[in-house]
């Protein structure tokens, strides 16, 4: 037992806990009644401060249509989050073959042919096109409320680093003021709400995890135009901390992918604010405790639980 | 080498006006490169050159203009001459 508490990590308080639940995977987790509650409790609070702007409420699977995903341009920069859905397109006496091959253990999945479904990497990927469908877009612009799983395929034992994970998102398409303006206000509300749970955080310019050596300049370009803005909570680590919430400026890279229009005729610009559900959860655990009955009662009261 | 670089930036980045009215000293982002451009143009130069930048030169400034991106080369030449 002493050994157990000198080498439990985070990850092992959580498991034995029960509020995650091992599956063999890492980054692949069960959740509990009480972390999902928790989880709600902190979506129902993310909807009372973005209310006043009456987004449009839209839900996706946790899934996009291929041709989609590869018009995003996203293998051009994270090739090594995506996860494609594969899937057995054979005859019966390939089947056949794919039983003995799984029977001897050998690499049965040789055979699976991509399918036209790829695993959504972010909330807002299967949102672009679906907008762009109805044409230029109202003087207002347009605003969506969207939550999602996605997946990034990064296996860790760091919990606020899994592979399926949901994200909440607000996205905003409209002018370049529009669109600023909005994420503005959200990184002034993200604090403000974060504030209200009592969470020490910063809020720092960030850049996404570009892959390899020109990942390095597109990284470099981000900061270097402050298009990446994240706040930031100590959950495994006081010298890193977790992205728990991300303020993102797109300029016209969606707008011109997917051809969005303004009422202008000129190409949309697009922002975005994401929230990190589990790492939210994972944030109050980590600084509150597991026994939430031990929890401020002014944050039980925020989060109804 | 400026031609040389003009040549490479006309067959790898997408500008809506073209390269052969802009200036040594145009802003090429200005002119419509986006940031995957500049990736594209990076990785052409180098081969076009046989250098390869180092990460203190990748930065969005160096492959601003055909003068800046001029200058770097030079820079990574001569380098490697006195090594």
């Amino acid at each position: 037992m002493l050994a157990k508490t000198e080498t439990a990590t985070f990850l092992d308080d959580l498991f034995d806990k029960g509020l995650l639940i091992e599956t063999g995977v890492d980054g692949l987790y069960g959740r509990s009644g009480l972390f999902e509650a928790i989880g709600d409790g902190f979506q129902a609070m993310v909807t009372r401060y973005g209310a006043a702007d009456e987004p449009e409420v839209v839900r996706f699977p946790p899934a996009m249509a291929r041709t989609v995903f590869e018009k995003s341009g996203y293998m051009k920069s994270f090739p090594q989050l995506a996860g494609t859905v594969h899937c057995f397109c054979g005859s019966p006496a390939d089947h056949v073959s794919l039983l003995q091959t799984i029977e001897q253990q050998g690499d049965w999945t040789e055979g699976q042919k991509a399918s036209e479904i790829v695993l959504t990497p972010a909330a807002c990927y299967p949102l672009y096109p679906t907008a762009a469908k109805r044409g230029m877009l109202p003087e207002e612009g347009r605003l969506f409320d969207l939550m999602s799983y996605c997946f990034r395929h990064e296996p860790s034992q760091d919990p606020a680093r899994q592979q399926f994970f949901r994200m909440r998102e607000f996205v905003r398409m409209g002018t370049p003021d529009q669109v600023t303006e909005f994420r503005a206000t959200w990184l002034e509300r993200g604090q403000a709400l974060i504030a209200e749970l009592g969470l020490p955080f910063t809020v720092d310019v960030a850049n996404d995890p570009f892959f390899g050596r020109t990942g390095k300049m597109l990284a470099v370009n981000q900061r270097d135009q402050r298009l990446k803005f994240e706040l930031l909570i100590a959950i495994e680590s006081e010298e890193k901390p977790t992205a728990c919430l991300s303020f993102n400026y797109h300029q016209d890279h969606f707008g011109k992918t997917f051809g969005l229009s303004t009422r202008g005729d000129e190409v949309a610009h697009t922002a975005c604010v994401g929230f990190g559900h589990e790492r939210v959860i994972l944030a109050l655990l980590k600084h509150y405790g597991t026994n939430v009955s031990r929890w401020p009662a002014s944050v039980r009261q925020s989060l109804g639980l | 080498m400026n031609s040389q670089i003009r040549e490479i930036i006309a067959r790898t980045v997408e500008l809506p006006g073209g390269v052969t009215d802009l200036a040594d000293t145009s802003d090429l982002y200005e002119a419509g490169m986006t940031s995957f451009g500049s990736v594209q143009l990076m990785l052409a130069l180098e081969e076009a050159f046989d250098v390869e930048f180092p990460e203190r030169m990748l930065n969005r400034r160096l492959f601003s203009s055909i003068a800046t991106i001029d200058a770097a080369l030079k820079e990574l030449r001569s380098e490697n001459v006195g090594g």
